[in-house]
């Protein structure tokens, strides 16, 4: 895609003004870093982090219907869900393999909100439109919709200094959701995010990003807020195990080898997939995604192969990349059943070179109680 | 807009520096390279002492937390000091003092004339403002 076709974020000029590192990501020109991935990911680890994730997609589904027809194509329950909380979820084709992972939140009975990959909106918009045709009202959000997560251990002392409603949200469970005024602005926030920290992630109209973003950067200023882009973005959810759509998972692999069986409830009614992902629990996969750390010296890369002890191939390295919190280097990857138990050497090809890993228990990263 | 390059060298479009030293000629890479890569990871070099090595050839690699860029000898000769252990050791040395420290190899060259062809410091600054 060439630059001039390049989305932006209503967060552009601030991040420029910044000399944030300007990249091309899905459709969109987005900060990759502002002073070094590792002081970003630090900050979010020990303080807390600001992110301008407003690329990323919104479906917004109103009417009666509008929570059956969501629940037809994922693979989570959205039945468990009361006003105002939150599933991760996946979306499968009729293979069985993901299109996407979403974060669905219930507002109301009847108002819902479907959030997407930047990369996918396109796919999912019109998959979304086309279920509640004659169902439901749907509408693609994601250009009026602004989204900012504020993520790390003081992420919510922060919150509370930016407007008094900020000062509640601990109260506020994980995955649950409601609308709140910071900074002056009309938001609605979750408790949620893609960091393994605490924290929140923040939907308002994009006319008011700017007041936001400077808002919670000014509350958290003596806290040591910094913004983060998405290199630390990416090492942060990496450490965490959260799955990235196009280099963990995609619409080759299943949810079930992916490690994400927790987000797939057979026992609901019928959902898109749900035959495949059946027939394939029965028959059982042959290949897993673990995660992985390195003990020679080399970093494992996205679409390296993973030998075994021997130099055999049984995989590939989905993604890979030094632990800025863990002083050391880890990975995910597609293993054959068999290779996959905690603690079997493995090898991974770094461009010619083998060199010596072990799979380990994930999260790589927990964040301390 | 200023860069960081020092007048006692040459350059390459690869963004390395290569600087007399006695016999031997020594290559690292610049501030610029440094810049791009962000915090330095990990540093292999794949020769020793003794090699021969070609121009244009790769002789190792540097990585980043996101990146991975490889390292090209800008000129032929043969081995004769390697900084590996204290880069392998201590690869965050690239980051602190990249024309100092953290040179990668010294090579005796081929050819003596072999830095005719590289950038001298003022056109390695224009290739630079180039990249803005």
């Amino acid at each position: 895609m060439s630059q001039n076709t390049l989305k932006r974020t209503p967060l552009y000029e601030e991040h420029v003004a910044r000399k944030a590192r300007m990249v091309p990501f899905a459709g969109y020109e987005m900060p990759v870093q502002y002073e070094g991935v590792k002081q970003e990911h630090l900050a979010v680890r020990n303080a807390a982090g600001l992110f301008d994730v407003s690329h990323m997609g919104e479906l917004e589904l109103e009417g009666d219907e509008a929570g059956a027809v969501i629940d037809s194509l994922i693979t989570n329950d959205v039945s468990k869900l009361t006003d105002g909380r939150a599933l991760y979820t996946c979306a499968c084709n009729e293979r069985g393999t993901i299109i996407d992972d979403l974060i669905v939140y219930r507002l109301r009975a009847d108002k819902w909100l479907v959030v997407c990959n930047a990369s996918n909106r396109e796919t999912i918009v019109p998959h979304f439109m086309a279920a509640a045709q004659g169902r439901c009202s749907l509408e693609d959000a994601s250009d009026r919709t602004a989204l900012i997560a504020l993520q790390g251990p003081k992420a919510l002392a922060v919150a509370a200094l930016a407007g008094a409603d900020g000062g509640s949200l601990h109260e506020l469970p994980s995955f649950a959701l409601r609308d709140a005024e910071l900074a002056g602005v009309e938001c609605l926030v979750a408790r949620t995010g893609y960091t393994g920290e605490d924290g929140v992630e923040i939907f308002c109209d994009a006319a008011d990003a700017v007041a936001l973003w400077r808002g919670l950067l000014e509350a958290g200023r003596e806290l040591g807020i910094a913004p983060a882009g998405l290199a630390a973005r990416d090492t942060l959810r990496l450490e965490a195990r959260l799955s990235l759509y196009g280099n963990d998972i995609d619409d080759t692999t299943n949810p079930l080898e992916a490690g994400l069986a927790w987000t797939v409830k057979l026992g609901k009614a019928a959902f898109l997939g749900k035959d495949a992902l059946l027939a394939i629990k029965a028959a059982g996969f042959n290949r897993k995604l673990v995660g992985f750390e390195m003990v020679g010296r080399g970093i494992a890369r996205h679409g390296y192969p993973l030998l075994d002890a021997s130099g055999t191939p049984i995989g590939v390295c989905t993604s890979g990349s030094p632990a800025p919190s863990l002083d050391k280097s880890i990975g995910l990857g597609y293993v054959t059943v068999g290779h996959d138990a905690i603690g079997t050497t493995i090898q991974v090809d770094c461009r010619g070179k083998a060199i010596e890993a072990v799979v380990v228990a994930t999260p790589f990263y927990k964040r301390p109680i | 807009m200023s860069h960081d390059i020092k007048s006692d060298r040459v350059y390459t479009s690869d963004h390395e520096w290569a600087k007399t030293e006695g016999d031997a000629i020594v290559i690292g890479i610049t501030a610029y390279a440094v810049q791009q890569l962000g915090d330095i990871t990990l540093v292999n070099l794949d020769v020793a002492e003794g090699d021969t090595i070609e121009a244009g050839k790769p002789f190792g690699t540097v990585e980043s937390v996101k990146t991975l860029a490889d390292l090209f000898a800008p000129i032929a000769g043969t081995v004769v000091r390697v900084n590996k252990a204290n880069l392998e050791e201590r690869p965050e040395l690239v980051n602190d003092d990249c024309y100092g420290a953290a040179w990668m190899v010294a090579i005796a060259p081929t050819d003596p004339a072999c830095l005719e062809g590289l950038l001298d410091p003022e056109a390695y600054a224009v290739l630079l403002d180039g990249a803005h």
